[in-house]
């Protein structure tokens, strides 16, 4: 039996005697861990084809892992349902969806009652990730009622996503903690506060007239009507349009992370990301953490966009990346089975003669997020006060949305009248926080005449400062003195490895010299978060400098664990004497040379699909908006139903503005698409209450 | 690229009169140009609507009109090659009160003295034509298989690029500012962008009617209210017509409510108000979609498994009358109206602009005159009694 499951975490726990249930797909017998979600199950047994479209057949799975979009639609027991948000129940027959599902002939009548669930609050808070939870906890703290709906079971947002270290600032917003710890943290400063109430399953699904909002409550359609409205939704994944990104096996970075990180399963064996930014560095990280290779990364532009560190920490472990460089297409039968990239020129055009083929069995799409501000449009257009925090408002790394929360909670406070100050320096820390990485300008070399000593492999201005708390000895500072600088040692060295322990970017060695006096070898500490049958006490491993050049061979001497390590192992290496401010890491994979192909001819615009709910391609986009010289997004909604179907758009409404672009028409002169409620499909049930009208109290 | 300014004609809105209007303009030859403020065609309420097509009124004008519509919506696809989803699926008013049976056995002779292929069907038939309704209380209903549906925003897109084809020029983001007059005669409109020329000017403008007569001295008293509706995912098809439920809902709040399936499988539905919402408020009330799905599982239940995937709410223009208001003006030469469609303007549309364009182009309309003319916006608008099928 195929058991695609993650069995061994570095950082996360995995339970040794998983509770299971049987269900059924397509008439297999599988397992599934109790209450895990259909998809997750089915990707565990090795599934991941959930149907055909009705349109055309194609094949049909996993796209956002996040019920907006309908993709991955099975049929459970009778019922369509988005495999990713609906758990598995005990006995459940799953059926794929091939064509349009049918409307099971259950006639037997409803009795309901006439009433439509109301409350009323002073603050709606959209969203329980950390801009959502860290504002309730702030509104709470001054006994202001709010509601903080969250359409997922678990609070805390992506957070519960986020195996690594954060970068920031230990004071200001947990830095050196891992994410997942930091959402449950936060959630309970959230929990602890009577005025807050905290609606988990409970998406907010529109806004309509005179600003009342209408929530999803645990399945039961629920209406708030609240003197303010704060959007902490969060963001969503660009899309990227080429041919092939409709195959299943081709998706998000976010919604790798949930099946991995949330739900524990292998949803690839050999996975290639496209995009350079930190989340689709931190997922190359994550995947090799979970056991997954890594291919390759690919970036467009000539330097990758997230921090330096990040991208340095794959290159130790191997992972090639590829700047320069964009996806041309997947290729395979059904599901992907290969990726073409290509070298771009200056105007990021493919350069023919350049392409390289690998053999792969997902693609993770990590090209950017987008904010999703549409509730907050509509709250504004429909006359709410409406604040928006987090990445809703602006995309920037989660410490910046702690801090943004916040702030934009004390606004509200002081809109409610509420006696309260913004302190000048959380704006400067929020700015610090989502500042982008700056130039590489460098790391500061260590000193050469002491026997031990970290090597701060910091080059880049980025918001983080914890090495700087941790040391015993104070010897390690920021000379700007600020959060964005890098640090530099100017003090003592004990060789106490606390640095090298907590760096978030992995980017700290400690060099000890004091064992050796023949100075043949000496030690070398390196951070470790990889899975623990990579290396054993003894063995001899193959060294990396900062970005993943080979060094040469070091020798496990011991394997350092230990609750202060918060799981981060480290690695006491043996070294060569003059290897020993080279080593930076130890890698864990070999590049291969890619698949040799023919190669590959131009991109059809035929067999690139932009609405994927709808199937419509770039070509019939083109050719619609050359024949009838549209400006209007609707225009093209009613011709071709981009935009139409499930998703409501979410996906294909900027793939379609950027086409736009392409054709030289200014987005600014197109009419964007009507927005209506729902923003996402909402099942009839939820508008009906059983009972009878009599036995209301 | 300049826009000539001279036309045969002028059409203000690209909607559901407008279009076919310009269409069949352009098929008698005549050079026309169409305005619309918005940015696309069908834009305004076109696209609200629920893409139901019957000729099963009470009206005789109405009935003539939707059954040419029925023609030439039914053939559109033979005459152009597009598909506008047309869904011969017909309509069914089912009566589950003694009440609803008598009244629409009440209009079956004059609707089958206009041959309409309408009858009563008992209860055990209509739940072959029905699936899954509701038995309790089910006393038959009458069922037109004739009827059906179509895509609004596939026709509006079909029809404006059919006229096109044929020499219509479209402006979107041009509202009329003024009509140019010569005496009592219209000589052309203007908008921001200066003048357009024609001897004949077709108000199609849907809500805004009454501003443009306004701009010819004229006082026709077209107010919007306004009307929500829904769709679901779609489903496997298993619903034929169009269902009219007349009984006024228990909440209080509705007067009737209808819903079917379209060409695409996606459930689609509407009511009525009690009491109409005047106005031109769009925006959609949390209440509507608790009370249609309460009426929609009640005729079917099985409909408690949908996925509700959107809703609107979309303006009828209404008439003092009930009664859309076709024909040449009587005082003010060349202006030509196609207005107050009370909500029926998908539907009648097609018809609609085949007679505007005979009258045009031949003096006359294609249906029998007589019965044309009891639209006329020459009539008493405040005498007519209202239309029983609303």
């Amino acid at each position: 039996m195929v058991s695609e499951r993650v069995e061994r975490h570095p950082i996360l726990d995995v339970p040794a005697h998983p509770e299971t249930v049987e269900f059924s797909f397509d008439g297999r017998s599988l397992r599934a861990r109790k209450s895990e979600v259909i998809s997750s199950a089915l990707f565990a047994n090795g599934v991941h084809v959930f149907g055909h479209h009705r349109r055309d057949g194609s094949p049909q799975g996993i796209f956002c892992a996040n019920g907006q979009c309908a993709q991955c639609l099975v049929l459970a027991d009778g019922l369509p349902v988005k495999a990713c948000v609906t758990p598995v129940r005990p006995d459940m027959t799953v059926r794929s969806i091939e064509g349009l599902p049918p409307l099971p002939p259950d006639d037997v009548p409803l009795h309901l009652r006439r009433e439509i669930p109301r409350v009323e609050t002073d603050v709606l808070i959209v969203g329980g990730g950390p801009a959502g939870l860290v504002a309730a906890a702030e509104l709470g703290a001054h006994d202001v009622p709010s509601i903080l709906c969250d359409d997922k079971q678990v609070l805390g947002g992506k957070l519960s996503l986020q195996t690594h270290n954060f970068f920031g600032s230990v004071d200001d917003c947990y830095a050196g903690v891992r994410g997942t710890e930091i959402g449950k943290i936060l959630e309970q400063q959230a929990r602890s506060r009577r005025s807050v109430e905290l609606w988990t399953e409970s998406p907010v699904v529109g806004v309509f007239q005179d600003g009342v909002v209408g929530v999803v409550k645990q399945g039961h359609f629920t209406t708030i009507r609240a003197k303010s409205m704060l959007v902490a939704a969060g963001a969503r994944e660009k899309a990227l349009a080429f041919v092939g990104a409709d195959l299943p096996g081709v998706y998000g970075a976010g919604a790798f992370q949930t099946l991995v990180n949330r739900d524990l399963v292998k949803p690839a064996r050999r996975l290639f990301i496209v995009g350079g930014g930190n989340v689709g560095l931190i997922v190359a990280y994550q995947a090799l953490q979970a056991g997954i290779d890594v291919v390759g990364l690919a970036e467009m532009l000539p330097e990758c966009g997230g921090y330096k560190v990040h991208r340095d920490k794959i290159l130790r472990l191997g992972v090639p990346v590829f700047t320069s460089h964009t996806v041309l297409r997947a290729e395979g039968d059904g599901r992907v089975e290969r990726v073409v990239i290509a070298r771009v020129d200056a105007r990021f055009q493919p350069i023919p003669g350049t392409e390289r083929t690998f053999e792969v069995d997902t693609v993770l799409i990590a090209v950017g997020l987008s904010s999703v501000n549409e509730l907050a449009e509509e709250g504004r257009r429909l006359g709410m006060r409406v604040y928006s925090a987090g990445d809703a408002h602006e995309i920037a790394e989660a410490s910046a949305a702690m801090f943004s929360g916040k702030i934009v909670a004390r606004e509200i406070l002081r809109d409610l009248g509420k006696d309260v100050e913004i302190p000048a320096d959380w704006v400067t820390i929020q700015a610090m926080l989502r500042s982008h990485p700056g130039p590489v300008l460098g790391y500061y070399p260590p000193p050469s005449e002491m026997a031990v000593y970290p090597i701060l492999r910091c080059s880049q201005e980025i918001p983080c400062n914890p090495c700087t708390d941790v040391c015993i000895t104070d010897g390690i500072a920021i000379p700007e003195g600020n959060l964005l600088g890098r640090p530099k040692l100017v003090g003592d060295c004990v060789g106490c490895l606390k640095c090298v322990a907590i760096c978030p970017g992995l980017a700290i060695s400690l060099v000890d010299r004091r064992h050796d006096p023949t100075q043949q070898t000496a030690r070398v500490t390196v951070p470790w978060e990889m899975p623990e049958e990579l290396v054993h006490v003894g063995d001899p491993v193959p060294t990396t400098g900062n970005e993943g050049e080979p060094v040469g061979t070091g020798k496990v001497l011991r394997i350092l664990a230990g609750k202060s390590l918060n799981r981060r192992r480290l690695l006491v290496l043996e070294v060569p004497w003059q290897d020993a401010e080279k080593v930076a890491g130890v890698r864990v994979r070999t590049p291969e040379a890619p698949v040799e192909v023919a190669s590959v001819g131009p991109v059809a615009d035929d067999e690139v699909i932009i609405c994927r709910c709808e199937r419509v391609t770039k070509e019939m986009i083109e050719q619609y908006l050359e024949a009838s010289g549209s400006r209007d997004f609707n225009a093209i909604k009613a011709a071709l139903r981009t935009g139409m179907g499930p998703c409501g758009g979410k996906t294909c409404a900027e793939l379609t503005l950027r086409l736009f672009r392409e054709m030289g028409i200014d987005p600014k002169s197109v009419t964007p698409p009507s927005l209506r409620p729902f923003s996402q499909e909402v099942p009839m049930k939820a508008f009906l209450v059983e009972g009878d009208d009599a036995d209301r109290v | 690229m300049t826009t000539p300014t001279e036309f045969d004609a002028i059409v203000i809105g690209a909607g559901s009169v407008g279009n076919p209007t310009a269409y069949f303009l352009e098929n008698e030859g005549l050079r026309t140009l169409v305005l619309d403020e918005l940015s696309a065609s069908g834009q305004g309420q076109n696209k609200a609507a629920i893409g139901g097509v019957r000729a099963t009124h009470s009206d005789p004008a109405k009935i003539k009109l939707c059954q040419e519509s029925i023609e030439i919506f039914s053939h559109w696809e033979e005459r152009t090659g597009t598909d506008i989803g047309w869904k011969k699926g017909g309509y069914c008013f089912p009566a589950f009160t003694e009440k609803v049976e008598a009244t629409i056995k009440g209009l079956l002779p004059v609707q089958k003295k206009f041959r309409l292929n309408i009858d009563w069907v008992e209860a055990d038939e209509l739940k072959r034509v029905v699936p899954g309704i509701n038995e309790n209380g089910l006393r038959g209903g009458t069922y037109s298989p004739d009827d059906g549906q179509v895509s609004p925003l596939l026709a509006a897109e079909s029809f404006t690029r059919e006229a096109e084809r044929l020499g219509a020029v479209y402006r979107y983001g041009e509202p009329v500012t003024s009509l140019v007059m010569k005496g009592n005669a219209v000589a052309g409109v203007r908008t921001a962008n200066g003048e357009y020329r024609a001897t004949t000017v077709v108000n199609a403008s849907g809500v805004n009617a009454s501003a443009i007569c306004r701009m010819a001295g004229l006082d026709v008293p077209i107010l919007p209210d306004s009307h929500e509706g829904g769709i679901s995912a779609p489903v496997k098809p298993f619903l034929d017509p169009l269902i009219v439920d007349l009984r006024p809902g228990p909440e209080g709040k509705t007067i009737n409510f209808y819903f079917g399936q379209d060409a695409n499988g996606q459930i689609i539905f509407c009511y009525t108000p009690i009491a109409p919402i005047s106005g031109t408020n769009r925006n959609s009330t949390y209440e509507f979609m608790p009370i249609v799905a309460a009426r929609l599982v009640e005729v079917i239940p099985r409909l408690k498994n949908l996925m509700i995937r959107r809703v609107w709410r979309g303006l009828y223009p209404m008439t003092p009358d009930g009664s859309p208001i076709v024909g040449k003006t009587p005082t003010v030469e060349g202006l030509v109206l196609g207005v107050g469609m009370c909500g029926q303007g998908f539907m009648l549309g097609p018809g609609v602009g085949e007679n505007l364009a005979s009258l045009i182009a031949h003096g006359g309309p294609s249906i029998d005159p007589e019965v044309f003319g009891l639209l006329s916006p020459g009539r008493d608008l405040y005498a007519g009694k209202k239309e029983a099928l609303k």
